[in-house]
């Protein structure tokens, strides 16, 4: 059982970040626990990946202070916070579309020696494909790329954004897997909309608004569970309820 | 028949030259954004102080030739890594205000050229053979020709080779595609920019001691001149590409010596035919898509 | 796009009342958030009143300045009345103008355009060709250069706005090398090749033309510079005009909206086309000639130098810009040639011999410890002066 009182690896509190002139990150304030995975959830457009990004800085921050176990991180640049012990596996998967696998895998090396056993375990599909150019992979392949990347270090922490859009029921269970498997041995902060894929992983919640955290919670199944709450930040009925969801081409802009 | 069969070599001999400074701005665009007005500045040093050194070390021999091509290329190189370092890292992801001082710095090094090497041109001297012709099928070609596209092509190769072989030349191919996704994997990119820059200035001071021979001289507007159509190319051949830059110098080089020839209007040719690609394919024959 | 409605979110957009806005409101909303910066000065009706006072006062004193006599030695090199200062001051007018109409371009509409010495040169280039060849007289020979000087924006234009950013920088570049090269070429002895071209002075009226009549030309500058900064404020604050600035902070946030930035930043594009190719007219007449330099991208440049000079975004710095970099120009040329520069060892002489070597150095240096330029330090200075007169009263 985890400790009450263990130190949280990652505390975010008062961070603010902009893009190109819009507050996209408005003063956000979390912890992330040391050990789990901790589930970032809000509607389309709340800013869950500008918070990721604007965290390894990825996006310029304008305020708000960062600690990545006890050591400020705000104003370090991007790869030294990685190099700390951060993997990060982005929204719409980045793999490097003209490398190949290997190629894709070689250059997350940062470990002397990384966890290659693992993510050949974890994605045998990859080891087949090792000379096939990235962009060729079907987006399932693709996205075990772009976790095997961070999967091959020893992390403090993973940012995981959103593995299983876009996926087929069956390779979303398997990324579901993965992750799981990596929770054993990493905390991960993972934003996702599948919230069959939350109540399966997910120990912990936040719940972001406008760029804003709005709710918290302990237990994420807790919270999924109260239609009242999911109703009232995420939009849309707890368990089974369907909701058309509306595409997605912009968020709240202005 | 003879005529085209000339015309073909010297157009490929200039793209060669176009290719040498294209080479370096695409690549360097491709991972940095920067459109480096300068390059035409790394070439002219190049060319002048090896006409200097060969003036020093004796013209006219195949040594001292290749002793200039070292040299252009190291001067290229290093004018080139420096202007990385003091000018453009200090702007990091600025890229108007990047773009800016390369067009500050080329200023002040024509300027600076014509105060110490003056205004006019300086003739060059090669290896007697360059003077010297082939028959190629009934067409005199004129050795230099040769030269040219023969060393271009080993630069090709060369920058092939590091690109796929080498760790900083697969960090270079990631971060023309993604640069954010190359250092959000904890590799720091500046180093790469450097480099970029490094053989970038390297393959453009190789280029102007070539094209101090295919021209004949030296002048401080050299760089200038070349810098517009290796601009054109690298558009046309698709911002980043190496390949595109590489088929967009031949079609161009050959393209506008033709119609030089025939028609006399060579470098209208080739604006036409950029117009022609950006409104069929606006990302170039090879570009990233924009 | 996601395969299962069941578990996925609505986006915050379908949920909020924001749909009820209008693109419209929007993008003004988009316009006046970007337009803030700007209008900050005139936001008091005393300020505007006094701003209003003070630029007519300048208007009618450098309206005078032909009929008094004043000296600015080290700046100008004769009293105000005589041919020398006033071709000089002219020529800074003009150059105003032509930095204010590039101002358009990369001020208003974040165009890094290398090709804006094209439409110049179609001024200058065009008008000397049409009175040589076609004998009208000065204005319709005017009204037919501005009518060339629109179709060739227009479609130079419409090519090069296909690509954005860098891409476009080096497009219109490729268009105005084209130019160069053709002035160069001298087609049927039209442009005078590397001499440039003079226009007949028989279409001409006479008092534009000799050294007699150099202040009716320096009027004439001075209407036209009037002119541009009319016209430039209007388009600025005209519906395209705040498109294009939108588009400049942020072209995905207008894409959104369902505005078309591509047409917003054509008229810009043909406006300051039209406005450069007007001064490049007046350009000839002042200087009853033009060479290939006019048209080359180092002229360009030199438009690009007297607006980050002055402050990229500000309208009056570009003005100041274009004054600034002309007398400045003139007076290098004349410190380069002068003995205390020929006495310095070589290491000092040869860069300061070579007035390009200071300005591109200058350039340098601002870009790298000026941002803003001229306007933007002055801005921090006032703001610093206020800050501390502020901090002094508490
Ligand atoms: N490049 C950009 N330019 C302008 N606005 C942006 C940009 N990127 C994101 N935004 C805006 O920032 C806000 C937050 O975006 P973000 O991508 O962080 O949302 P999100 O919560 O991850 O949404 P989703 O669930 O759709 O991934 C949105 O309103 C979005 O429109
Ligand atoms: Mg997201």
């Amino acid at each position: 059982m985890i400790p009450e009182n263990i130190e949280p690896i990652l505390r975010v509190q008062g961070l603010r970040a902009a893009i190109d002139g819009s507050q996209v990150v408005d003063g956000v304030d979390f912890e992330v626990p040391a050990t789990g995975i901790t589930a970032l959830l809000g509607r389309n457009g709340v800013g869950k990946t500008s918070t990721i990004k604007s965290i390894i800085g990825l996006i310029t921050r304008t305020g708000g202070t960062i600690e990545l176990a006890g050591e400020r991180i705000e104003k370090v640049p991007t790869h030294k916070i990685i190099q700390r012990g951060v993997g990060y596996v982005p929204e719409d998967r980045e793999v490097f579309s003209a490398l190949s696998v290997a190629e894709n895998l070689k250059l997350a090396e940062r470990d002397e020696h990384p966890n290659r056993q693992l993510v050949d375990e974890l994605f045998p599909d990859l080891v087949k494909r090792a000379h096939q150019a990235a962009g060729s992979l079907s987006g399932g392949q693709q996205q075990m790329v772009s976790l095997a990347r961070a999967l091959l270090n020893d992390n403090k922490l993973l940012l995981v954004d959103e593995p299983t859009k876009g996926l087929a029921p069956k390779i979303v269970q398997e990324v579901a897997q993965a992750l799981a498997v990596a929770a054993q041995s990493v905390p991960i902060l993972l934003v996702e909309q599948n919230l069959a894929v939350v109540r399966q992983l997910a120990a912990g919640a936040i719940i972001l608004s406008g760029g804003k955290v709005v709710h918290r919670t302990e237990s994420a199944t807790d919270f999924l569970n109260d239609e009242a709450l999911t109703q009232r930040f995420l939009g849309v009925q707890s368990e089974g309820a369907v909701e058309q969801s509306a595409d997605t081409t912009s968020g709240g802009m202005l | 028949m003879s005529t085209l069969i000339l015309l073909l070599i010297t157009g490929v001999g200039l793209g060669a030259l176009y290719f040498l400074v294209a080479s370096g701005l695409s690549l360097i665009y491709g991972l940095m954004g920067v459109l480096n007005f300068a390059h035409g500045a790394f070439l002219t040093l190049g060319a002048f102080v090896s006409w200097e050194m060969s003036r020093r070390i004796g013209e006219g021999t195949w040594l001292t030739f290749i002793i200039t091509l070292v040299i252009g290329a190291a001067v290229g190189g290093v004018f080139a890594a420096l202007t990385e370092f003091a000018l453009i890292r200090p702007l990091y992801n600025r890229h108007i205000e990047q773009v800016l001082v390369t067009v500050g710095l080329s200023l002040a090094a024509v300027a600076i050229f014509e105060g110490v090497w003056g205004t006019d041109s300086q003739y060059t001297k090669g290896p007697e053979w360059f003077t010297r012709t082939t028959d190629v099928l009934g067409a005199q070609v004129p050795n230099d020709r040769f030269v040219t596209i023969i060393v271009a092509a080993l630069v090709l190769l060369g920058v092939v080779l590091f690109l796929k072989k080498t760790r900083y030349g697969m960090i270079i191919r990631a971060g023309v595609e993604n640069r954010s996704m190359v250092t959000a994997l904890g590799i720091d990119v500046r180093k790469a920019f450097t480099l970029v820059f490094t053989i970038g200035g390297a393959a453009a001071g190789i280029g102007g001691v070539l094209a101090s021979h295919y021209f004949g001289y030296v002048s401080p507007a050299l760089g200038g001149s070349l810098l517009i159509f290796a601009f054109i190319v690298t558009v046309i051949g698709g911002l980043g590409s190496l390949a595109g830059a590489a088929i967009a110098s031949v079609v161009v080089g050959v393209l506008q010596q033709i119609t030089n020839f025939y028609w006399g209007m060579g470098d209208f040719v080739v604006i036409v035919l950029l117009a022609v690609v950006l409104l069929t394919k606006p990302t170039g024959l090879m570009g990233k898509t924009a | 796009m996601s395969p299962e409605p069941t578990n996925t979110l609505p986006s915050e957009e379908s949920t909020g009342e924001r749909n009820n806005t209008s693109a419209v409101t929007a993008v003004d909303k988009v316009a006046r958030r970007v337009r803030v910066q700007p209008a900050r000065g005139a936001k008091n009706p005393r300020s505007k009143v006094e701003a209003w006072t003070l630029g007519l006062a300048g208007l009618l004193l450098m309206a005078a300045l032909p009929l008094l006599n004043l000296s600015i030695p080290g700046i100008l090199p004769t009293p105000t009345y005589q041919p020398g200062s006033l071709q000089l001051l002219a020529m800074c007018m003009l150059m105003a103008a032509a930095a204010l109409s590039y101002h358009l371009l990369i001020g208003v509409a974040g165009l890094l355009s290398f090709g804006h010495a094209l439409y110049f040169g179609a001024g200058s280039y065009g008008l000397a060709i049409i009175l040589n060849n076609f004998g009208l007289p000065l204005l319709p020979a005017m009204g037919l250069t501005l009518v060339v000087a629109l179709v060739l924006s227009t479609f130079t234009g419409m090519v090069a706005l296909r690509v954005t950013g860098i891409p476009f920088a080096m497009v219109s570049l490729a268009f105005a090398q084209a130019g160069s090269v053709l002035v160069r070429r001298n087609p049927g002895g039209a442009t005078g090749g590397e001499e440039g071209v003079s226009p007949d002075t028989a279409g001409i009226p006479d008092f534009l033309i000799g050294v007699a009549n150099t202040r009716n030309l320096y009027w004439l500058s001075l209407l036209t510079l009037l002119i541009v900064i009319v016209v430039v404020t209007w388009v600025q604050s005209s519906r395209a005009g705040h498109v294009a600035a939108a588009v400049r902070e942020n072209e995905l946030r207008v894409r959104v909206l369902g505005l078309q930035p591509y047409w917003a930043k054509l008229l810009i594009f043909v406006v300051a086309g039209v406005l450069a190719a007007a001064v490049g007219m007046v350009f000839v007449l002042l200087q009853s000639g033009t060479v290939p330099r006019q048209v080359s991208a180092d002229f360009t440049i030199t438009l690009l130098v007297m607006v980050v000079l002055g402050g990229v975004g500000s309208k009056w710095g570009a003005v100041i810009g274009g004054v600034l970099y002309t007398l400045l120009d003139q007076r290098l040329s004349a410190f380069a040639n002068s003995s205390a520069v020929e006495s310095l060892p070589a290491i000092l002489h040869v860069p300061l011999s070579e007035p390009l070597f200071i300005l591109g150095a200058l350039f340098v240096l601002v870009v790298l410890f000026m941002p803003g330029g001229l306007t933007g330090a002055v801005r921090r200075l006032r703001e610093r002066l206020s800050a501390n007169s502020v901090a002094k009263r508490n």
